[in-house]
């Protein structure tokens, strides 16, 4: 009731519309201090308040601040109870705002309200990542503007935004293709589209994408009840199971008949071409993003579950892994020789893979390939078996499905798809084009930018040529999905990965959910963070690729 | 049908014949090549390679080149051709990036004769120079293009696009020396056979790769590329620049290019993706293949014209593993099934109108055109041509223009140009522009001006400015209260009104035009006309005569109407239906001479009622739903000047409780309307007022501003004030000589410049330039 008088008339208005749900509710704000809010929930209304500080207008913005400010003071100065989102909200804002006005005057209320007896959050992690410090995130992180603009064009800047920060010329367009597939002009409605980045990220038991998207489906108006499993929602969601369990585990395996389930005329509800291949795309970028998030250990947000504690850990210092964090950075002394000494071998076949000239017959060459595309890499990790955690696996029908190492030579060994009978460039691009023409723009830039990223350096070294490197990882990861360039040598791969480095490569592609620290600190133990980021893009770019290509490839089977 | 064949040899000097036919092959084709007396062709894909013989009958196959108990990936071809001179040597490109050649003349079963395995990746293309026996090119994946002497066991030389993916290369048919090669990045570059390090000419050809190209057989500077931007250009390199001469657009990446012999203007495609067709394209026809081969499954990978002086017989293969022969003669022709007609309007509301002539002929009652009339029949006729083969029409144009005097968009810019959308309190905005619109004799305009300004301004502090109606109308709080709820119910009333007119019209619409002397239309155009829908979207033309729509019942007019039935009812011979306005209940939209209710009056109508039912302090935002009820109604009749005026002058007070995207809408809409009739001061104003992210960068798009150290006068890369090249401060004040960060003037003639109260200040007292250089400085 306070916030009423606060709040000018357009405002309430506004709010009403937004949220036609409640345009009968007529003592709403009474509802918002129950537990059992109809929705949408307390939250989401919360977080509207908290979504007019992204506005681009700055006058805008500093009345969002003004009013904010006001009433959470209010609150606590008549000792009300201030909820747990908005603190968690003003946590969150106070941690990761790149407009320094707002982050200031967040911490500031959060102060205050500690000072009135307020138990405020705490949050868990130091950093975005639980992988690399967070203050070499902040040094060689983008750009002010940058992060401004993912700011006021998404209402935050998530962990995974800072982490590729990293890389700002990737960042710009990872987060326009993002934007485009999230909030444009497309054939499927908002919250749809988060709900298919919920199912399709809970493949992979990504918990961080399931959380953020949750929120986000809130926001757009979705209906509280599917987040309570696939079960609940409409028939036609819950044909895409499929699809999305095989895109995320084996590609290889989409055929014209899954299309056909989903588009031909006798299938209702029917999917239209233009829908699926927004699905496909929204699925497949999910299923790469999350093995983004696993593989660079994205820490929870501040306000997701497991991201903050309501406990004072003021006394206790460091989290567990921020300890985990110092150790590993000071490795002892031979270690390091070591590690160095392994960067210089590195150097030392890239110069020779680039200069050999060694002629091997055809039979080779496929034995080449058919090695590393069945190399079993996860023996010591497949013990522990990861169960979904029961926030997650509402969304997971079937969990036992995923990724399957290929059968060592021979039987059953699903074909292999030859880049040159299937490629981006030529049909993928053409395909996408038809289909979904701004979105077949923006991912072939994506490709692209990620493809020529390179900054010339190697660990301590300046001006290297890494192109094979960076061709190897690429190639490698392709090989994992089964799909072979005929003018690659795979003895290459062999060559410049290192059996870490693989192990470490083909668990976050394919298996992300058992990605741990100590797989991510024993490959490349010289180079830098950015650089293990920069190997990430590659991962998540070339995977997204390959289930494209698949999904793809079966559509123009279908067509045709 | 026999004799023509006959006919065609003899002039060919080939002896070719044969009918429509095809093969079945093992496996996809990846590309196909004929022997140079037509008479084998040879079909090569990832597991195919074999020669066919063209026989009378069908395909007969002669040779499978794929031998060996493993096929090796040297098989497996991107590409294939025939030599042109030797009618035993063959060369392929393979995916795994090795260049191979082979001579039938061997006698054992392999047939392969030499390898080359200089290249890193996929070899896309091989070409045979036309004319030299031993010179080889080839193009691929790697950037590099390479010319073997087939003599020699390597490559002579080695071209580097500096660019990734070589898509094409293809030698000049008349000039001994030349290739041109097409790129991934959209490029096309042109080399010089005997100048390995650097290409002769480079010009970005298409966005994305391209995927081919062709020079024309007869013509040496034509050469055709195809991309995956969907076009095929026809560009002319005789020139100094290459010039885009003749642009196709297909309806999928292009994937191959043939010219066709013997038709100067004739070539082939094939796409990439999707559309399985060949199409043979009049060049300068490119909105309707000129022919179209349907008969492939799949995408077409190859096509080759059979004979270099035939253009009757094109080979094709596929991905659908057949190969075909297509014959000229039972090609589909789709400018047959085509209707030639067209509609479409002009700016100020006149409508063209296209059709077959035999169409227009078949009119009633159709006059010839005089002088005087409005309607000017256009006659188009293709000249005759003994190749040309398409099928000739004629169409008719007719020109509708509005009647004269009646300049019905006049409002429009008059409008445009004088209201006012800021820079004054909120209520002399609304009351100038109640003006400008009570001038322009829309008095329902005016009306709903004043009453914006009455339902938003503080009802404490009364405009101070002196508005007669207001002043006649008593005390403001009363004002304040009249029932808005009344006036939207009028509006929908006449919504739905006008809707069934719309209806209704349809029946009415032949003796409208019976009526009317000056009609032309035949019933059968006119049908045709009114059945088209966009013709509701046309937004110009409604809030003009609707009145007449709405009080007429013999004309009962369409309210949406378009201009033909327009015109027709504006001609002074229509009786005058603005006379019997006084009675209508609705506030008049009319642009017409006759005023009949001023806003006053209408005021007056309305306030009577329920002025007790409201308390007299309205908040603003309690008029919001109506206002932007209002809103939307004139936007709907296709006022959207109104809409974004009022919403620019409401600004704050109403634009958060409509939607972005509706926002987004009306001024999109508004704008192009400015920027046609080149209101540019207008459409500028209203870019920079409006509030919507998408519209105010419009003003920012493309503007770049290139900025040169004054010192080195080299280009300034990065943002701040110090040079990359000279490290020196650039933009220094020319008088205080510190660095100039804002506003910075300089002199156009010499560059020199500096803060700009400095340069003031100095040009006060000399008209030399303050650096000394000299230069009588001039600023304007």
């Amino acid at each position: 009731m306070l916030e009423m008088e606060h709040t000018p008339g357009y405002e309430l208005v506004r709010e009403r519309q937004a949220s036609p749900a409640t345009e009968t509710d007529i003592p709403r704000e009474l509802e918002e201090h129950s537990p059992t809010s109809r929705h949408p929930p307390a939250s989401v209304l919360n977080a509207r308040r908290f979504s007019r500080l992204s506005s681009r207008d700055e006058q805008e913005r500093t009345a969002a601040l003004e009013a904010l400010t006001q009433s959470v003071l209010e609150r606590v100065e008549n000792s009300a109870r201030l909820e747990r989102d908005i603190l968690l909200q003003l946590l969150r804002v106070s941690r990761s705002c790149p407009i320094p006005d707002i982050k200031e005057r967040a911490a500031e209320l959060l102060k205050r309200a500690q000072e009135e007896g307020v138990a405020i959050p705490q949050a868990l992690s130091s950093g975005p990542s639980a992988f690399i410090p967070a203050d070499e995130i902040l040094e060689e992180g983008a750009g002010q503007d940058v992060m401004t603009e993912a700011f006021l064009s998404m209402g935050r800047v998530d962990h995974v935004t800072m982490v590729m920060g990293l890389h700002p010329s990737y960042l710009n367009c990872f987060l326009r293709t993002q934007n485009a597939l999230l909030q444009l002009d497309g054939p499927l409605p908002l919250p749809w589209r988060h709900y298919i980045i919920i199912m399709a990220s809970a493949r992979h038991q990504c918990s961080y994408l399931v959380q953020l998207h949750s929120f986000a489906f809130l926001q757009e108006g979705g209906d509280e009840t599917w987040l309570k499993g696939l079960s609940h929602t409409p028939t036609k969601i819950q044909r895409l199971h499929t699809l999305n369990k095989l895109l995320a585990h084996r590609p290889w395996m989409i055929t014209q008949e899954h299309i056909q389930e989903l588009v031909s005329p006798g299938a209702e509800p029917r999917w239209s071409f233009a829908e699926l291949i927004q699905a496909i795309v929204l699925m497949s970028h999910a299923h790469s993003l999350s093995s983004f998030v696993w593989g660079c250990g994205i820490n929870p947000e501040p306000d997701q579950s497991g991201g903050h504690t309501f406990q004072s850990t003021a006394q206790s210092g460091l989290s567990p892994l921020q300890q985990n964090n110092g150790q590993s950075d000071s490795p002892n002394r031979q270690e390091w020789s070591e590690a160095v000494s392994e960067v210089e071998l590195l150097m030392e076949r890239m110069m020779m893979v680039q200069q050999q000239e060694e002629e091997c017959t055809q039979e080779e060459m496929l034995t080449r390939f058919e090695r590393e595309r069945s190399e079993s890499l996860l023996e010591p990790a497949e013990g522990v078996r990861c169960v979904p955690p029961d926030s997650i696996s509402q969304f997971v029908p079937e969990p036992d499905f995923s990724y399957q190492d290929f059968s060592p030579r021979g039987e059953q060994s699903p074909t292999t798809m030859r880049a040159q009978d299937y490629s981006w460039e030529d049909h993928g691009f053409s395909l996408m084009n038809r289909l979904y023409g701004e979105m077949a723009q923006l991912l072939e830039e994506k490709f692209q930018v990620v493809y020529a990223l390179t900054y010339r350096t190697m660990a301590m070294h300046t001006d290297v040529d890494t192109t094979t490197l960076r061709k190897a990882l690429w190639n490698y990861i392709h090989c994992v999905y089964g799909i072979r360039y005929d003018d690659y040598d795979y003895g290459e791969v062999n060559q410049l990965l290192e059996r870490s480095l693989k192990v470490y490569i083909k668990t976050v592609a394919c298996h992300p959910e058992k990605t741990t620290h100590r797989m991510y600190t024993s490959f490349w133990r010289h180079f830098r963070h950015s650089e293990k980021v920069h190997v990430n893009l590659l991962l998540l770019e070339a995977r997204l690729q390959a289930a494209l290509l698949y999904a793809l490839r079966a559509i123009t089977r279908y067509m045709t | 049908m026999a004799v023509m064949e006959k006919m065609t040899r003899a002039s060919s000097g080939g002896m070719i014949s044969g009918r429509t036919m095809f093969c079945h092959l093992d496996a996809p084709a990846n590309a196909i090549s004929v022997c140079r007396d037509a008479t084998q062709v040879v079909v090569a894909g990832r597991n195919i390679f074999k020669i066919f013989a063209l026989e009378d009958e069908g395909f007969v196959e002669r040779l499978n080149l794929r031998v060996g108990r493993k096929p090796s990936l040297n098989f497996s071809c991107a590409d294939v051709m025939w030599h042109q001179m030797e009618e035993n040597l063959l060369a392929t490109a393979a995916t795994n990036g090795a260049v191979v050649t082979w001579n039938l003349g061997r006698p054992c079963r392999n047939k392969q004769e030499q390898l080359f395995t200089e290249h890193k990746r996929t070899v896309n293309k091989v070409c045979f120079h036309p004319t030299e026996v031993h010179m080889l090119l080839s193009g691929s994946q790697d950037g590099y293009m390479k010319c073997f002497d087939l003599r020699k066991k390597e490559s002579v030389s080695t071209f580097s696009g500096q660019s990734e993916s070589v898509r094409d290369v293809q030698f000049s048919m008349k000039d001994y020396f030349t290739f041109a090669a097409s790129f991934e990045n959209g490029n096309v570059q042109l080399w010089d056979i005997r100048r390995p390090d650097r290409y002769e000419r480079m010009f970005t050809a298409h966005t994305g790769p391209v995927f081919c190209c062709d020079w024309h057989p007869e013509d040496r500077g034509w050469l055709a590329t195809g991309g995956r931007d969907k076009m095929v250009k026809v560009w002319d390199m005789t020139t100094n620049r290459a010039k885009e001469i003749f642009c196709v657009q297909t309806i999928a990446s292009v994937a191959r290019v043939k010219w066709r012999p013997e038709r100067k203007w004739h070539l082939a495609t094939c796409s990439m993706m999707v559309d399985h067709n060949i199409y043979v394209w009049d060049v300068r026809r490119p909105y309707i293949p000129f022919a179209t081969f349907e008969e492939h499954k799949d995408v077409t990978t190859g096509i080759v014209w059979r004979h270099q002086h035939d253009p009757d017989f094109l080979l094709s293969g596929s991905k659908d593993s057949t190969l075909y022969q297509h014959m000229f003669k039972d090609a589909s022709r789709p400018v047959d099934r085509a209707n030639p007609e067209g509609l479409c309007f002009g700016l100020f509301g006149d409508l063209a109108f296209a059709a077959k002539e035999s169409l227009m002929s078949g009119e009633v009652g159709r006059k010839p055109y005089a002088g005087g009339d409005r309607r000017y029949p256009i006659f188009f006729f293709k000249k005759p041509d003994v190749t040309e083969q398409f099928a000739q029409v004629s169409s008719a144009l007719s020109v509708f223009e509005t009647a004269p005097g009646g300049a019905p968009m006049d409002w429009f810019i008059k409008t445009a140009r004088r209201y006012l959308l800021s820079g004054r309190p909120f209520a002399e905005l609304c009351e100038h522009n109640a003006k400008v619109a009570k001038d322009l004799n829309r008095p329902q305009v005016s009306t709903t001006w004043t009453m914006l300004r009455i339902m938003f301004s503080d009802p404490a502090n009364p405009s101070s400015s002196s508005n007669h109606n207001l002043s006649k109308l008593g005390n403001l709080p009363l004002m304040n209260s009249f029932s808005m709820k009344e006036m939207s119910s009028a509006l929908t009333e006449r919504n739905k009104e006008n809707r069934q007119d719309n209806i209704h019209n349809l029946d009415s619409n032949l003796n409208t035009t019976e009526d009317n002397e000056e009609t032309e239309g035949s019933e059968g155009q006119a049908e045709y006309l009114f059945g088209d829908a966009e013709l509701d979207d046309d937004d110009l033309y409604s809030m003009e005569h609707e009145n007449q729509a709405a009080e007429e019942a013999e004309f009962s007019l369409p309210q949406e109407a378009f201009p033909l039935r327009h015109e027709i009812v504006d001609h002074p011979s229509a009786p005058e239906p603005l006379t019997e306005k006084p009675e209508s209940p609705h506030v008049s939209g009319s642009e017409a001479e006759a005023t009949c209710l001023t806003p006053m009056e209408s005021f007056s109508l309305i306030s009577v009622s329920s002025s007790l039912l409201f308390p007299p302090h309205l908040p603003p935002a309690f008029f919001s739903p109506v206002v932007i009820a209002m809103l939307r109604y004139y936007a709907e009749q296709g006022d959207v000047q109104m809409a974004v005026s009022v919403l620019i002058v409401l600004g704050d007070r109403i634009r958060r409780e409509i939607d972005e995207l509706t926002q987004e809408h009306w001024y999109m809409s508004y704008i192009d309307l400015l920027q046609r009739f080149e209101l540019w001061n207008v459409s500028n104003e209203v870019i920079k007022l409006s509030t919507c992210g998408a519209i105010s960068c419009l003003n920012q798009a493309s503007t770049t501003l290139h900025i040169n150290c004054s010192n080195c006068k080299r280009p300034m890369n990065n943002r701040g004030w110090i040079c990359d090249r000279c490290h020196q401060c650039a933009s220094v004040c020319a008088v205080c000589h510190h660095v100039v960060k804002g506003v910075f003037v300089w002199c156009q003639g010499c560059s020199h410049g500096g803060h700009l109260t400095h340069i003031m200040d100095w040009l006060r007292n000399s008209t030399y330039c303050p650096a000394a250089c000299g230069h009588q400085c001039e600023y304007t």
